[in-house]
């Protein structure tokens, strides 16, 4: 006798895999289809376009160990704003990158983050353009959560933590679909003494790319996303760092004031300001600023390797083929040129990174340009470097030595801004 | 003519093909050259006392036949023919058709009823054929008992054919009335007795409002019971098949006659005959289902404001009806375990405590456990099966707390059960009720695990050491090793606590797979869909063993398509072996192919897959062609662009795949793949594009293919589009139309029943994606102006759907993503356009404060997109 039609008998096999596996590949298929369409409405692609440095002739850094780069991380965090924009030839993506190791694993990295020039004079309307917020001290780093697992890479390269998170992708736990375009990629900085992560910017949410999206709609997307992903909760087994947002203001009067003096849960180091309509774009640019005073950073000054602040200001550059010293930019400023006695002696290559001390000449401009410098060859670099410094750097600490730009610079640019607003209101909107 | 349709009516069930097959062509033919004097003849002969039986009984069937066809579409076509005959021809064969309802001859009446509740199904939803009922209920008051039999199991299948909508009321209570009469225990002729309680079972749909009025429904009820004391065993069944009828339609009528039943269902679960028994264990098997669905529905605590209340008949019954099943239990028939389809008194008690212990949790836990103490140990085979069975039954429905600490002291006894008990009976039993621990008590959601690292190491010896046992019971234990796989496939990123034994669990399966004797008791199927799970739950320290199993999975595969020259069954089975080894494929490529950490390696292999793939689609079999078909799928997504170079030799599979009418599932799961490719290929795709394009139009305009595959039909518009862009271009005048009118019948739902409504959101759900696609597709490109004048319907469709409120969640995101698109895309040439529908403003803030995180992003993003559009 057969049991009745819907009444299923109770011990047979209760499984049947085969509608099992055809539900997952569904489910697998609308996955990838909201990926690829999640990829399309922020536009760009979800690789990250890495350009790594053509193998060809010159000194390549030797392999640097772990420890090398570890120290290198306890140096004081100027070190980490420079960037070299060297021209491209292989594309990677973030997933491949981090199996690079030394130093090519630095250099790819390095060149992944928005690096801020610094602020050498007032952009124009501050008060409608700008974000400020208040940079929070520590670790500049790229979070990525892929594969069930986050890590932290420091600005080198190196693994910082290697942890689960409740980011998406960030901790294994069940996730049918088996997606792997499902990772994310945050802009942090974490904070040694409360052991948070401070979200500076997304770079990449659930798969899609956020690279060709406006600071504003990034930054309106971390404040959505990262609450509901569960990242800032306290940390737990599946989520061992808490994530954190600053608090970000409009650069308006108002906004310079919370920024500068309010009170935050973590240390300061400076102000950053972001212009709205920017792309997160790698490497150095003028669209994202830092600028301290000694009221809001500990670190005004460059100090050397021990702390201290050397009696003359120190600049790192690189020495072209043509023996001129460059800087890091694109394209770099020339701050003078070496003799060929001098190379020939110390036994210097094109490509090496040199230090030289500003000396009591100083920096002369003309026509808002770099004309002379007073360099003062003292040596090579600390190896474990990979670019020379920015221009924007070195003029800003020689501002800092000589004429620095103060926070009532900032503010009366803001005002002086605001009265011609209401002084000319027509000619604001024709503008 | 007439001698002739006789003659050829024999011959067509003459034992010569040859004469049986010429009488065939001659019917067509006839039927092709005048229709409605065919169907004359037939109905004639149907209605003629002298003709033969046979050949009578065939014209009726011809004649049913040409009324009715399973195929949606030829029974439109085949309605449409009945209503444009002459209504002359139609009288003459219906007054035939009424006419044989009085024949002596039992088949000719039967076969006359069948056909008349053809044509009423066809007619009475049209108002036509009015005097049927009354005919008929007029044939009932006067003739011969054969007539009345005959004429009240014609208003059974009527009732059953036509929906009660297309009844009139007063015919409704005529027709319940002449049932319940023929029923009644005044009737002394059983034929006419057990005719009208089959008819009561079809006609029960039609007495909702019988069934309100107290008294009437007293009277039915009333006399359904009694017809369950019946002297007639067929009209017992009968009565019981009405009440379990009754249960599921007329639940919350129910408490008045609760008692009664129960008394009734009692006794003839210890004492009637199996077939009556097993009706009555039914009726409390399906109050369970009637309970569970409200408590599932309502939540556990009844508040009062449900469409229908719990009347918590079961936990009523509980005292009485426990002991009754576990009775029931003691009846097995030997050799059970062995029989696929074995259904019997022990077998329907067992699935009916399993309901109850759904039903009430908790509280069945202590009626049984005396029962299990009682004769888990006793020399008699059945009575430690029964116990066993018992045990098994109740771990799905009470609460962990209560049953694990049962479970830890059971555990040891079921793993030596499993091992030493002499009988396959309780052997079989043992393996399945583990198998239910792992299932509901075995898993990262619970907080004390009865799996510990103390005993993990003996379990998975045990069911590996079982799985070497007769088939019926190696099968159990693959079960079971399913389950507790499944347990550990959420785990942390810790090593699985399986790790230790993977390989050896691996190897185990692997060689059940090759087992003589792996035909019987379905057991190659359950090692297979074992290791699917064991693989599943692999992790980056036990991958590479998976890795390691896939050339021997290739080289089975490799060998079914090796084999020739094999009989029918053979070949069958062979299919079904290729359909499992493309199914386990496609799991190691899904598993393997997504991980970083093994996707490279396991490529290597992608080559020699996909060679053997495409064998597989020279063979004749759906399942298998599926199978591989998911496997390409799997395949495609984790070699990304590198696929291209499958293509020029995919290609026709693919087609062939698109074409499958037949086999739909192939055909949707074909479709699916088109959009894997695409997602791969992306515009490498493109010189497949018009080929892929015209087959899926043609697909979308067949009224053949079965209606569940348009919905991801127009989801794949979207894939295309999103991967060719703008080159799009040329379809949208062929795709856009078939979207719009789609979309213009998918807008509304009303009065449409739950199926319905599921498959309008589907499809509701594939036209938005593929806009979304389209739009996407199309986005800062030149031409994007080729869609701004689709942009209004869209708009329109949109707007309808908000305001028709009938969507579910997906198809809202959905919905709220495109009206994003179309901004994004079209930007402020659309501006106007966007601002005057209401989906742009009450739809949008209702996503926008939607506790659904995932309409609240597609809502922040369409947000976005029209601010931009509108403010530039």
């Amino acid at each position: 006798m057969a049991p009745p039609d819907h009444r299923r008998p109770f011990k047979r096999p209760t499984i049947s895999d085969q509608q099992r596996r055809r539900e997952l590949s569904l489910l697998r298929q609308a996955q990838n289809r909201l990926d690829a369409q999640q990829r399309a409405r922020c536009l760009a692609s979800t690789v990250l376009s890495l350009e790594a440095p053509e193998p060809g002739p010159g000194p390549e850094p030797e392999p640097v160990l772990e420890l090398e780069l570890a120290s290198e991380s306890e140096y004081h965090v100027e070190e980490e704003e420079e960037g070299d924009s060297r021209s491209p030839s292989k594309e990677f993506d973030v997933r491949q990158a981090s199996k690079l190791r030394g130093a090519e694993a630095r250099k790819w990295f390095a060149r992944q983050l928005m690096l801020p020039e610094w602020m050498i004079d007032v952009p124009d309307r501050l008060s409608q353009d700008w974000y400020v917020f208040a940079r929070p001290s520590g670790k500049r780093c790229f979070v990525v959560s892929s594969n069930g697992i986050t890590v932290s890479r420091l600005r080198n390269g190196s693994v910082l933590h290697r942890f689960p998170s409740a980011l998406p992708g960030g901790a294994r736990t069940r996730d049918v679909s088996g997606s792997a375009q499902s990772y994310s990629i945050l802009d942090c900085i974490f904070h040694e003494i409360d052991q948070m992560y401070y979200v500076i910017d997304m770079v990449c949410w659930r798969g899609y790319s956020l690279y060709d999206c406006t600071a504003e709609f990034r930054f309106f997307w971390s404040n959505s996303k990262l609450n509901e992903s569960g990242a800032c909760d306290p940390p737990s087994q599946n989520h061992r760092y808490r994530f954190s947002l600053v608090p970000i203001y409009n650069c308006d009067e108002n906004g310079l004031h919370a920024a500068y003096t309010g009170a935050v849960t973590y240390i300061k180091d400076g102000l950053l300001f972001y212009n709205k309509q920017a792309h997160y774009q790698t490497g150095n640019t003028p669209l994202a600023l830092v600028w301290k005073d000694e009221k809001c950073s500990q670190y005004v000054i460059d100090t050397d390797s021990k702390g201290n602040v050397p009696r003359l200001q120190q600049v790192v550059l690189e020495l072209q083929e043509d023996l001129k010293l460059i800087t890091s930019d694109d394209p770099p400023v020339v701050f003078g040129c070496l003799d060929n006695d001098l190379v020939q002696k110390s036994g210097l290559c094109t490509g090496y990174l040199l230090k030289f001390a500003i000396g009591n000449g100083g920096l002369s401009f003309a026509d808002g340009r770099l004309d002379r410098a007073d360099l003062q060859y003292l040596g090579k670099s600390n190896r474990a470097r990979a670019f020379a410094d920015s221009y924007s750097k070195v003029i800003f600490q020689y501002a800092v030595r000589h004429s620095p730009l103060r926070i009532d610079d900032l503010l009366s640019a803001i005002n002086s801004r605001d009265e011609r607003e209401n002084e000319h209101p027509d000619v604001e909107m024709i503008d | 003519m007439a001698m002739e349709v006789t003659q050829i009516l024999l011959n067509a069930q003459s034992v010569d093909g040859a004469v049986r097959k010429h009488a065939e062509d001659n019917l067509k033919q006839f039927q092709e050259q005048n229709l409605p004097s065919f169907l004359l003849s037939l109905a004639g002969e149907l209605a003629n006392e002298e003709k033969p039986a046979e050949s009578r009984k065939l014209a009726g069937l011809i004649l049913k036949n040409a009324l009715d066809a399973k195929e949606q579409h030829r029974k439109y076509e085949f309605v449409q023919r009945w209503l444009a005959l002459d209504p002359s021809v139609k009288g003459q064969i219906k007054n035939c058709l009424i006419k044989t309802l009085s024949s002596p001859s039992h088949d000719a009446r039967s076969t006359a009823s069948q056909v008349i509740a053809k044509v009423a199904g066809i007619e009475l939803p049209q108002k036509q054929w009015p005097e049927l009922i009354g005919t008929l209920l007029s044939n009932i008051q006067q003739l011969p008992a054969h007539t009345k039999q005959a004429t009240l199991e014609t208003l059974g299948y009527i009732c059953e054919e036509v929906s009660p909508e297309a009844v009139e009321q007063d015919n409704v209570n005529q027709i319940l009335t002449a049932v319940v009469q023929g029923m009644n225990a005044s009737e002394v002729n059983n034929d006419v007795r057990l005719a009208a309680t089959r008819a009561l079972y079809n006609a029960l749909g039609f007495a909702q409002a019988n069934f309100s009025n107290d008294m009437e429904r007293d009277y039915i009820m009333r006399v359904v019971c009694e017809a369950t004391l019946s002297p007639e065993v067929k009209i017992r069944q009968a009565a019981f098949e009405c009440l379990v009828a009754i249960s599921s339609t007329y639940y919350e009528k129910l408490a008045p006659y609760i008692h009664d039943i129960f008394n009734i269902t009692a006794k003839a679960v210890k004492e009637d005959e199996e077939p009556v028994a097993l009706q009555a264990i039914e009726f409390w098997s399906s109050i369970c289902d009637e309970e569970i669905d409200i408590l599932e529905e309502y939540g556990s605590d009844f508040t009062g404001d449900s469409e229908v209340p719990c009347y918590y008949f079961i936990k009523q019954a509980l005292p009485v009806l426990v002991p009754l099943l576990l009775e029931t239990l003691l009846k097995q028939e030997e050799d059970q375990d062995q029989d696929e389809g074995a259904w019997n008194i022990a077998m329907a008690g067992g699935t009916c405590l399993g309901l109850v212990a759904r039903t009430v949790g908790d509280d069945i836990v202590p009626l049984v456990m005396p029962f299990i103490e009682l004769n888990i140990t006793k020399p008699d085979w059945r009575q430690r099966e029964a116990a066993t069975y018992a045990f098994g039954s109740i771990l799905e429905g009470p609460s962990p707390e209560k049953l694990v600490p049962l479970v830890n002291v059971a555990l040891n006894f079921m793993l030596s059960a499993l091992m030493k008990d002499p009988s396959n009976h309780v052997k079989d039993t043992t393996a399945w009720t583990l198998g239910r621990m792992f299932e509901f008590l075995h898993g990262s959601m619970l907080e004390t695990p009865i799996i510990t690292p103390a005993n993990c190491q003996q379990i998975v010896t045990v069911l590996l050491q079982s799985m070497k046992d007769v088939p019926n019971v190696a099968e159990k234990a693959c079960g079971a090793l399913y389950f507790l796989a499944q347990g550990y496939e959420d785990m942390g990123p810790s090593p699985s606590p399986l790790t230790p034994f993977f390989q050896d669990i691996l190897q185990a399966l692997y060689a059940v797979t090759r087992r003589e004797d792996a035909g019987e008791s379905r057991l190659r199927t359950a090692a297979y869909e074992t290791l699917n799970e064991v693989v599943r739950c692999s992790t980056d320290d036990t991958s590479p063993m998976v890795m390691q199993l896939v050339p021997h999975i290739m080289m089975e595969l490799h060998q079914t398509l090796e084999a020739h020259k094999l009989s029918t069954d053979e070949r069958e089975k062979q299919n079904e072996l290729q359909g499992l080894l493309c199914g386990c494929l496609q799991v190691i490529i899904q598993k393997l192919g997504s991980s970083e950490a093994t996707k490279y390696v396991f490529l290597q292999y992608a080559d020699q897959m996909m060679a053997l793939f495409l064998r597989v689609f020279s063979c004749r079999s759906a399942t298998a062609h599926e199978e591989a078909m998911l496997a390409i799928g799997a395949l495609a997504y984790a070699t990304g662009s590198g696929f291209e170079k499958y293509m020029s030799e995919f290609y026709r599979y693919l087609e062939m795949g698109l074409q499958n009418f037949e086999d739909y599932q192939v055909c949707a799961i074909t479709v699916g793949v088109v959009g894997d490719l695409c997602r791969a290929l992306e515009d490498k795709i493109l010189p497949y594009c018009d080929a892929i394009m015209t087959q899926l139009l043609k697909d979308l305009s067949s009224n053949q293919l079965h209606r569940s595959v348009k919905p991801p039909i127009f989801s794949c518009f979207g894939d295309i589009a999103l991967a060719i862009g703008e080159n799009f271009e040329k379809y949208l005048v062929y795709a856009m139309p078939m979207l719009q009118s789609a979309a213009e019948l998918s807008a509304h739902t009303s009065g449409a029943d739950d199926d319905m409504t599921e498959y309008t959101n589907s499809l509701r759900n594939g036209i938005l994606e593929a806009y979304s696609g389209i739009f996407q597709g199309f986005k800062g490109s030149p031409k994007t102006q080729l869609l701004m004048p689709y942009a209004p319907h869209i708009l329109q469709f949109l707007d309808s759907l908000y305001m028709e409120k009938e969507m579910d969640d997906v198809v809202t995101k959905t919905a709220i993503g495109v009206l994003g698109d179309l901004a994004d895309t079209l930007g402020s040439n659309a501006g106007p356009l966007i601002q005057q529908a209401i989906s742009s403003k009450d739809f949008l803030n209702e996503c926008l404060s939607s506790d659904d995180h995932m309409i609240k992003e597609s809502a922040e993003w369409a947000k976005l997109a029209i601010n931009r559009a509108i403010s530039i």
